[in-house]
């Protein structure tokens, strides 16, 4: 079987002062019809580069140095502009991260699913449409006549997913290019998405590059594999033989970052240890109707009642829009809650006023999603650990002092506390954000999706950081995740949202691995790669 | 230390930044200079620049140095724009800051008084603050401040409005921090660059409407200006054209100045216009 695209020894140069000379060296893989070619690597590998090398859509700067990239034998780096872009869409159809972005927002999907028709081929009006009705229920649109009308925003994203999905193969193009096409999805709409862009692939016979950080959907749908690391093809092969023989230490490395979903031993709190937090029929409703607004009123909590354990760590899980987030801004009280009471300790953190609230802030701290975003960056990151025990009376030499031991702590050199956020690496940002929390000296620790952002290999050094200060310092940990393997690593007790509710709480062993109610079955159902048991 | 060097790549920014450095050295020499009062009858009135070298640039209609007046009314202009400036963004920063940082009735409220600022033609606003309150240099300067602070006011509204729901804000607020510390040590930092590049606009202005003011005798007469060196020009204006055009050129050069910084502290201050024409 030949290769539909060939890439011999690319080499992609970026611009002077960057932080390396080539994006991409002596990259070569093939791609044949009818198969998926997972490309993994962690951020700044080159992956999503690689792709864009293919398309010929570098960012203005990089240019591919040296190297072939061959589409059916011919050379798309030697081609025309012209010609290029009768191949991109047509021959080589690409399927990006965020389709609310892929979208353009004031067009309605029939009209941009018809553009690709109309920008290549010649097609009546009447013949584009009933193409696009077709495409889009073979996309698996429920009702595709008012799917064609809808605007972007009307759809819900998994919708819009499956829109950009049939525009990028409108005109059954001979390879497609999926970039992390899953990443900005819930998971059980992920799963679908997969299933769909696997069922399509295996009809149509077209060839997929998929690029993704998961080994999980690789699991899933990778025929083969090819694992990038700093810009380098470190290893490639059939999907069996990566998954479960890797070679390349490297591979290595990310499988065995990936949490299993089973937890091998389960490290118990005593089950009658006394709760530090007990949150009671807690409710948050967002927007009111006022006089001149129509307001779409949202109940993102609905009497949620969770009970944490002294020394325990409580998940909270749920897919976006569940209202995990919203409890945890409650807790540390950046939200009221409409109803129900936050007892710590038997203090219920409710009913105190504003000021006196800030006196307790220290007692329950929390450590933010996104690392780039939750540090000031006009401060140094010693100033942004030390802040916290000085806002609380701590004189400065003996805060700088305390932030020096916790740069310590959690695995930063203590040099770094004189520069700024962004001269650190996510993980390390992450640190600085635990750091500072932990600054107070908490006795519970609010993490909201605190390693999400994270690639694997920093997400699973973050996870064993946590683990390991909560059994030093004896905190006590609400961590919030979407992400079921992450709460079966650290969690003892689970509490599953959904819409607002807690739908099944209890021993993490006992929901993860036998879930009683319907909706945490069909997230646990939904966990890519969930069949696939990591070797080692 | 990088925004220095981004600023000094730009040839339009290091001219205007020499530019402002002319004028204020010019501004810093004058009692050096011309140590006499420069309002004070020089000689001969109407002497056109180069016919007596005793005055350089010549003289006006009442017979005082041009040369003295220029360099006179280089400080007055700077004064002017310098604290009609800051008056603005004092007052600007402080209403935005609240409205942003607040929101709801009070940002509702400080809008509609902004709103209301901004319906008002700024230099008609000008004219009835002067005529009401007269006209010595420090009302014409609070007043050239008080009609130029809504524009600042929203920029720094805006600011406030995206920078709060940041992460790193809430992330302040679960240390137990409270809302003044916020405002001033977290998010104003975070909010200023663009409003110190509109202060060069604001600048320029502020000296543009002194002029005018001057140029209809409503400014005050008792300090050398460029603008009152305009308006007593205008009577001769067909003939000895001379007299108008080189504050005009004054003024011209000030504002090309402020406002090639303005925008080269732009370009400095905006990483992500780089590379980009």
């Amino acid at each position: 079987m030949s290769a539909v695209l060939e890439v011999g020894s690319l080499a992609v140069a970026l611009p002077p002062g960057a932080d390396r000379l080539f994006a991409l060296q002596g990259v070569s893989f093939n791609l044949h019809a009818g198969e998926i070619l997972c490309m993994v690597g962690e951020s700044g590998s080159g992956k999503s580069m690689a792709a864009s090398a293919v398309m010929r859509l570098l960012p203005p700067g990089v240019r591919v140095a040296a190297g072939r990239i061959a589409l059916d034998g011919t050379d798309l780096l030697a081609i025309s502009a012209p010609a290029m872009r009768r191949v991109r869409g047509a021959r080589i159809a690409m399927i990006f991260q965020d389709p609310m972005t892929a979208l353009n927002p004031l067009r309605r999907i029939g009209d941009q699913v018809g553009e690709m028709f109309a920008a290549h081929t010649d097609l009546a009006r009447e013949d584009i449409r009933r193409r696009v009705l077709a495409l889009l229920g073979e996309v698996r649109l429920p009702d595709p006549a008012a799917a064609a009308r809808a605007f972007p925003h009307e759809l819900s994203g998994g919708q819009r997913q499956r829109a950009v999905i049939a525009m990028a193969l409108a005109l059954e193009p001979r390879v497609l290019i999926a970039d992390e096409p899953t990443t900005a999805l819930d998971v059980t709409t992920q799963a679908q998405i997969l299933a769909l862009i696997r069922d399509l692939q295996r009809r149509r016979g077209t060839a997929v590059l998929f690029i993704t950080h998961d080994f999980g959907v690789v699991a899933d749908i990778a025929d083969r594999v090819a694992v990038m690391q700093a810009g380098r093809l470190v290893e490639q092969g059939p999907a069996a033989d990566i998954l479960q023989r890797a070679r390349h230490p490297y591979t290595q490395a990310l499988i065995a970052a990936v949490p299993p979903l089973a937890r091998a031993v389960a490290a118990m709190p005593p089950a009658e240890a006394p709760p530090v937090l007990i949150v009671q029929g807690v409710s948050k409703t967002f927007g009111r109707p006022g006089l001149f607004r129509r307001g779409r009123v949202t109940r993102a909590m609905d009497d949620v009642s969770l009970v944490l354990p002294r020394g325990g760590t409580l998940g909270i899980v749920g897919e976006s829009g569940s209202g995990k987030s919203t409890l945890a801004r409650c807790i540390v009280r950046l939200l009221e809650p409409d109803a129900g009471s936050i007892r710590l300790d038997g203090t219920d953190l409710l009913r105190l006023t504003r000021r006196d609230m800030r006196r307790q802030a220290a007692r329950v701290q929390m450590v933010f999603q996104d690392p780039f975003a939750s540090l000031n960056p006009r401060r140094r990151a010693g100033d942004l650990v030390a802040q916290g025990p000085m806002l609380h009376g701590v004189g400065r030499a003996e805060a700088t002092a305390r932030a020096r031991e916790l740069f310590a702590l959690v695995g930063l050199h203590p040099d770094a506390a004189d520069r700024f956020p962004h001269e650190f690496s996510g993980g390390q940002r992450q640190r600085i954000g635990l750091a500072r929390a932990l600054a107070l000296r908490p006795e519970v620790l609010v993490a909201d999706e605190t390693v999400s952002a994270l690639d694997v290999s920093v997400q699973a050094q973050v996870l064993r950081l946590l683990a390991d200060l909560r059994a030093r310092l004896g905190l006590s940990m609400i961590f919030i995740t979407h992400d079921l393997r992450v709460a079966a690593q650290i969690c003892d007790r689970v509490a599953v949202m959904r819409e607002g509710r807690v739908v099944e709480q209890g021993d993490a062993a006992a929901v993860l691995g036998a879930p009683r109610h319907a909706y945490t079955q069909a997230l646990i159902a939904a966990v890519p790669g969930r069949d696939w048991v990591p070797p080692g | 230390m990088r925004a220095v060097r981004r600023y000094l790549r730009s040839p339009a920014a290091v001219i205007g930044l020499a530019l402002l450095a002319l004028v204020v050295g010019v501004a810093l020499a004058a009692p050096l200079a011309f140590p006499g009062d420069p309002l004070g009858l020089a000689g001969r009135p109407l002497q056109w620049p180069g016919a007596n070298p005793r005055f350089p640039l010549g003289t006006d209609p009442s017979g005082r140095d041009i040369a003295a007046q220029i360099f006179h009314g280089a400080r007055t202009s700077l004064l002017i724009g310098g604290v009609a400036t800051a008056v603005s963004l004092g007052i600007g920063i402080g209403v935005g800051a609240a409205a942003g940082f607040y929101g709801g009735w009070m940002d509702d409220a400080l809008m509609r008084v902004t709103e209301a600022f901004q319906t008002l033609p700024g230099f008609l606003l000008l004219l009835v603050l002067v005529a009401v309150f007269g006209s010595a240099i420090a009302t014409v300067t609070l007043a050239i401040g008080i009609v130029s602070w809504p524009a600042t006011a929203r920029l720094t509204r805006a600011e406030f409005l995206t920078l709060r729901s940041r992460e790193f804000v809430q992330s302040c607020r679960t240390l137990g921090m409270g809302n003044a510390r916020i405002m001033l040590r977290e998010i104003l930092p975070n909010a200023l660059p663009p409003v110190i590049v509109y202060a060069g606009v604001v600048m320029a202005s502020s000296i543009l409407l002194e002029s005018a003011l001057a140029f209809l005798n409503l400014s005050d007469p008792n300090i050398a200006s460029w603008g009152n060196l305009i308006g007593a020009g205008k009577g001769v204006l067909r003939v000895q054209w001379y007299v108008s055009a080189i504050p005009g050129i004054a003024i011209l050069l000030t504002v090309l100045a402020v406002s090639l910084v303005g925008q080269g502290l732009n370009d400095a201050l905006n990483p992500r216009l780089e590379g980009r024409g």
